[in-house]
């Protein structure tokens, strides 16, 4: 199945019986503040452009109250928006009619909820066939794949269970499962991760890039913690009061932040595993010398080649082997633990 | 008063229509309504037909059954619903002791009239709660309607009722299921509103259509809210059965408006007694039902 991109454009959700009227004066730059105490709309979002890569992991960021959640739900259209498209496949699918976008939300999409929405009368595992129950999918045949992906997320033995039997970490995994189990192409995840503990939640994000490895969906993840984000986004865009202030990749974001506002979301992040060799490495003077080390690593690799080898010295070579470039440890590790702003400066 | 000298006649005695032309109006009212269930006695004779063949039957079954076949489906239902021995004892014990006094007879047709006010009631207000929850036009044009037929005094619309079918049992099984239908219907309403929106969400990302959400989500979880409309709906219908009785509903109902003419304190409160043992016994059932129903339900995050 050949994923498809998401192209979000122009993008504006004021929230409120008269929303559409103040488009215009939100767009002559009225603020959310000032649009609340004055109207008593709320601005959710705001002059949303975002292409989410097909087949890619796009995050998004924010801190609470910036319009994730919202951002998320224009994409399987829970919320309609004021002005704006989202394109699927070229079709936008904010002018689908009710049964078009009903089979779009069966068979192209499928969401985890922040807060879980398991259905509470029901078990874990039909609540897991929920998504292929409604397509019409035989019992036989749902359940089993539901079983499947029950196991994967370590819930074997709780089928029989109900939600509210289970603990909050529990829950969102059989959200996870039931979002999984329905086999879309685009995977909605509303911190589809933030109710689990460290270990399992490590396991999960492992469960998706394996995923990706070998069925290549459209996800879009929400998360609060950069670390996540910088694992498994291919792109990350980060929203304050609604507003995208900077897309790009992990490197990008943690190597120029756009603002104050990100520089303090990226500050306390392990530069070591977000930084690729290249980015720090001096033109090649002479003969390559030390450890070769391949384009694309992140400095924390290098690292630990580096000290396995013994050496203080390495050379970075491309996918060809080619020398393109030469290391020092020391300039390694200032660029681990110093702002790398300065760095690019100093260079 | 002295004060009316001073005011215009007009401010001091209010300007009523005239006695003579309220007459007219209401005689013509009145005959013209008479005139219209005239004509259409077959039509209506024929719609209530199959109720009438309901309640006959249902009345027969339970009189002429063997009291102890009666018992035991009783306590089997009670037992099934509730999964509580003191409610099941208490209903054998209440049940024996009602037969005792005599009054088993009448408390069968009692049960039987009940049963077919709760069947119709839950019939037609499910619907009509249904409908309601749906549609915000549709709430704010049945809750006064309601509204009038909770505050009514049922003996005013027994007139209309009593014009229309006669004296009966189906005129006083439609007085009863017009008092007893209102809470069914609000408590449906409420109970499908009240489904969590959460989970109405996720059941629309999953692409629901009306009818799955409905029968998926909002039925199972209205559920509980639903079943304390159904007890709702047997305890009024249970306390109108005297009123009913003024039109034609034998039973208990019956036995209590005799006492009540000739002053038979003692045979007042027999009857009165029994229709308070099977209250609580529906009451304590369906309630307890109700709970168990709504075990899973309740949505605990983290
Ligand atoms: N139905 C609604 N009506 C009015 N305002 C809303 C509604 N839904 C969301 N909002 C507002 O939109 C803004 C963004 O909310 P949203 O739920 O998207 O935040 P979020 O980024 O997901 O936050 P969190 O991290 O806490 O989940 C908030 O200011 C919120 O008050
Ligand atoms: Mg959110």
């Amino acid at each position: 199945m050949a994923s498809h991109a998401i192209e979000v454009k122009n993008l504006y959700k004021i929230f409120g019986p008269r929303g559409r009227d103040f488009v215009d004066q939100v767009k002559a730059g009225l603020g959310k503040t000032e649009l609340n105490e004055k109207h008593g709309h709320v601005l959710g979002l705001q002059d949303i452009n975002i292409s989410m890569p097909a087949g890619g992991v796009m995050v998004v960021m924010g801190l609470s109250g910036s319009g994730k959640s919202t951002l998320i739900r224009h994409i399987n259209r829970l919320i309609d928006p004021t002005a704006g498209e989202v394109l699927y496949d070229g079709v936008d699918v904010c002018k689908m009619n009710e049964n078009d976008l009903r089979e779009f939300r069966r068979h192209k999409t499928a969401m985890v909820f922040q807060k879980f929405a398991l259905l509470p009368h029901r078990t874990i595992i039909e609540n897991t066939v929920y998504g292929l129950e409604i397509q019409g999918v035989p019992m036989e045949e749902s359940r089993k794949r539901a079983q499947g992906w029950i196991e994967r997320v370590g819930l074997k033995g709780f089928e029989n269970h109900y939600p509210n039997q289970l603990s909050g970490g529990m829950q969102q995994r059989v959200g996870l499962a039931r979002a999984l189990t329905n086999d879309a192409d685009i995977l909605l995840m509303d911190e589809a991760y933030s109710a689990l503990d460290p270990l399992i939640r490590v396991d999960m994000q492992t469960v998706l890039l394996d995923l990706q490895k070998e069925l290549k969906k459209t996800v879009v993840f929400i998360t609060h913690d950069l670390d996540e984000a910088l694992r498994l986004g291919d792109k990350i865009a980060i929203l304050r009061d609604g507003k995208v202030i900077q897309q790009g990749t992990g490197q990008e974001i943690v190597l120029k932040p756009a603002d104050e506002y990100i520089t303090a979301f990226v500050k306390e992040v392990n530069r070591g595993r977000v930084i690729n060799v290249e980015t720090i490495m001096k033109p090649l003077s002479g003969n390559p010398e030390g450890v070769p080390v391949t384009v694309g690593t992140v400095l924390e690799s290098a690292a630990r080649l580096m000290t396995l080898a013994n050496q203080t010295i390495a050379h970075v070579v491309d996918a060809n082997g080619r020398p393109v470039g030469s290391l020092d440890l020391r300039t390694l590790i200032s660029a681990m633990v110093t702002p790398i702003g300065h760095e690019l400066q100093a260079a | 008063m002295a004060i009316c000298s001073y005011l215009p006649d007009l401010l001091c005695k209010f300007p009523a229509i005239d006695d003579t032309t309220i007459r007219m109006a209401r005689k013509s009212v009145d005959d013209g309504f008479k005139a219209l269930v005239r004509e259409y006695v077959n039509i209506i004779d024929a719609l209530v037909q199959p109720l009438q063949w309901f309640l006959n039957y249902l009345e027969k079954l339970f009189v002429s059954s063997p009291w102890i076949i009666i018992l035991a489906v009783m306590v089997a239902i009670v037992y099934y619903g509730s999964r509580d021995m003191r409610i099941t004892i208490g209903t054998i014990v209440s049940m024996l002791l009602i037969g005792f006094v005599g009054l088993w007879n009448d408390t069968m047709v009692t049960l039987a009239m009940v049963t077919v006010c709760t069947f119709i009631a839950i019939i037609v207000g499910l619907p009509i709660g249904i409908l309601m929850a749906r549609s915000e036009r549709a709430q704010s044009i049945i809750n006064p309607i309601l509204d009038v037929m909770q505050t009514m005094p049922s003996f005013v619309y027994l007139i209309p009722v009593v014009m229309i079918f006669g004296i009966g049992k189906v005129p006083g099984l439609i007085a009863v299921v017009i008092y007893a239908v209102p809470p069914m219907i609000r408590l449906t309403n409420l109970g499908i509103r009240l489904v969590d929106k959460e989970v109405l969400e996720a059941a629309d990302a999953f692409g629901s259509s009306p009818w799955q959400r409905l029968k998926n989500v909002q039925m199972p979880l209205a559920l509980p809210t639903i079943m304390a409309g159904i007890n709702q709906t047997i305890m009024m219908s249970l306390a109108m059965v005297v009123v009913a009785s003024m039109v034609g509903v034998g039973g208990l109902g019956r036995n209590v408006l005799q006492a009540i003419n000739n002053q038979f304190f003692t045979v007042g409160f027999f009857n009165g007694f029994a229709l308070v043992a099977i209250a609580i016994i529906f009451d304590r059932t369906s309630q307890a039902y109700g709970k168990r129903l709504q075990k899973h339900s309740e949505v605990i995050h983290g």
